[in-house]
């Protein structure tokens, strides 16, 4: 049984994404994947899919989808979303079944930039290097979704017991501080420059997509002249080009380049970050590479507690209360 | 041969990688320490290593900050001992034509007037380098080539221009590359090439191997035109 469904709006940006390919950056291929991996990795435990599950990537443009065929459970997880079914609010972090003749409606809330919209079924897209991945900046495999695109889910099931709304949790909401490594080029700034990074507020610009974020505030002058050799950049680096603004690169990043790399986003708030929307305010904080690594930690254990507590939070309130008497053994004979 | 015995510099990347570090020039023997720490890591492997990146003179190794953590990767990289040359096997020679001018080169008056020199002879040097594919980086199957002559060396432009077509030929520094799909560049734009370094529908994508040798050789417009309307043909 399959789900089809047709695009009636879509925003910039909009996009199919996996988990990504991994491995490919010594051939300057990213791994691109969602932009927030923490959210997407809250869907995927919400509509029970596996390791190679894809989902849609809703930029803050939003998205409206019409189901033409099947019915298919469904979830929504990322930012805070105005999220509504035929016109019924839903919370905007939920699971619902869809049903064929029904219209989803994806408009940007009050907060974040990126939520991921999927399915207990398969989306069928392009495969690139054993990818889903949409790479929007080379169109190697596939394109972003667009009004008049077709989205045909197969294997779609119906699963009731997936239903559910879900709290947005603070760790998944942009904090407006967002902890860096310095380095690896942090000696091509002076010590002004390096103090100004982390004493005085930035802004994030418009200049913000899938390969990176370029925020605005203290110029970050080269003290010399660079002609260095392009080498491997990284998720999270803060790059610094000619023009003194730093780019945060972000999923589709360029493998390599040849700007200074005054710092690196921490792996703990990179997700975080881009929930930010333009003209929010940056507080960047310096850590150590140990710090950072038990950050890391710390972050990915609070995700895993979430992520178990979302079996006890199916279902309707009766739904949940029953499930607790049973485990505390008090409940009728017809269980 | 003490002088290719060299201990690399180790430098944190963020809190889940690290640069090893050989040196910061565009060298053969540099980049042939990196290709050997390449393999060896490789062959070592590391508890929590996830990705290698080989460059012109740095080796970025990658890690799961939930496993490991930077003093464990790069003692274990440092217990890995100096890395010797490779033995430089000489790779393979592809011939890669370019069209100069006729509205396909947008900064070649632009170089020739940064470096003194006239248009012709910009094509001249750019035509007698010998060049080494030393990596790939920055966008799929973007090849990094080594070995621009010296008198047409320049530095990137100070901010990225958008939207750069596939094909284009360009240097900076003593690097030069033909782009492979439409991206941003600080680059100098010098030339078109139909040649195609990126292949996606090819059981090997990426035809050209690290090591491999490029020679650029000049094709007319009508050439050009010619092999460019082929290639979208196929």
């Amino acid at each position: 049984m399959s789900a089809k469904f047709t695009v009636s709006f879509a925003g910039p940006l909009v996009s199919v994404q996996d988990d990504g390919r991994a491995g490919f950056m010594r051939f300057g291929v990213p791994r691109s994947g969602p932009m927030d991996r923490t959210s997407f990795a809250v869907l995927r435990r919400a509509l029970e899919q596996n390791e190679g599950f894809a989902a849609i990537e809703v930029s803050i443009g939003g998205m409206v989808l019409k189901c033409t065929e099947g019915n298919v459970t469904a979830g929504f997880v990322g930012g805070n979303f105005s999220v509504s079914l035929d016109g019924q609010p839903q919370s905007p972090w939920s699971v619902f079944t869809i049903r064929a003749g029904s219209t989803l409606t994806i408009r940007p809330g009050l907060e974040g930039s990126w939520g991921y919209l999927g399915f207990c079924g398969k989306i069928n897209s392009s495969d690139w290097l054993g990818s889903q991945a949409t790479h929007l900046a080379s169109g190697l495999c596939g394109h972003p979704l667009a009004a008049g695109a077709t989205i045909e889910v197969s294997e779609a099931k119906v699963e009731a017991g997936f239903t559910c709304s879900l709290p947005i949790p603070d760790f998944a909401r942009f904090s407006g501080n967002v902890r860096i490594v310095p380095g690896p080029q942090d000696d091509c700034f002076a010590p002004e420059t390096l103090g100004a990074l982390v004493s005085e507020p930035y802004e994030v610009t418009q200049d913000y997509d899938r390969m990176g974020m370029r925020l605005k505030g203290p110029s970050l002058t080269i003290a010399e002249e660079l002609s260095m050799p392009s080498e491997a950049l990284v998720r999270g680096a803060v790059q610094v080009p000619g023009h003194g603004d730093p780019i945060v690169l972000l999923a589709d990043h360029q493998t390599t380049g040849g700007y200074p790399k005054i710092a690196t986003v921490i792996t703990a708030d990179q997700d975080q970050l881009t929930q930010a929307r333009a003209r929010d305010k940056v507080r960047l904080v310096s850590v150590t590479p140990s710090e950072a690594v038990k950050l890391a930690r710390a972050q990915h254990a609070k995700v895993t507690t979430y992520l178990e507590s979302i079996a006890e939070l199916r279902g309707t309130f009766e739904d949940r209360l029953r499930r607790s008497n049973l485990i505390s053994g008090v409940v009728g004979d017809e269980f | 041969m003490n002088q290719s015995l060299i201990e690399p510099a180790i430098q944190p990347v963020g809190d889940s990688g690290l640069m090893v570090r050989f040196g910061a020039a565009v060298d053969p023997d540099i980049h042939a320490q990196v290709l050997e720490a390449d393999s060896a890591i490789s062959a070592a492997g590391i508890e929590g290593v996830t990705e290698l990146i080989p460059s012109f003179a740095a080796l970025f190794v990658g890690y799961d900050p939930l496993q490991t953590d930077f003093e464990t990767v790069a003692a274990a990289v440092r217990a890995l001992g100096p890395m010797k040359s490779k033995e430089r096997t000489s790779g393979q020679i592809w011939q890669v034509p370019v069209c100069y001018g006729d509205g396909l080169s947008p900064d070649l008056a632009e170089v020739a007037a940064r470096t003194g020199l006239s248009e012709e002879e910009v094509i001249n040097a750019h035509l007698s380098g010998d060049y080494l594919l030393y990596m790939y980086g920055f966008a799929p199957g973007y090849a990094y080539l080594g070995g621009v002559p010296k008198e047409i060396q320049l530095p990137r432009k100070t901010a990225p221009v958008r939207d750069i077509p596939a094909g284009a030929v360009m240097i900076a520094g003593p690097q030069a590359l033909v782009t492979t799909i439409k991206m941003p560049t600080g680059w100098w734009i010098i030339g078109q090439s139909p040649f195609q370094f990126l292949r996606p529908g090819e059981d090997n994508p990426f035809p050209l191997a690290v090591g491999d040798r490029v020679q650029f050789t000049r094709m007319s417009r009508d050439e050009y035109e010619r092999a460019a309307g082929q290639g979208a043909k196929r």
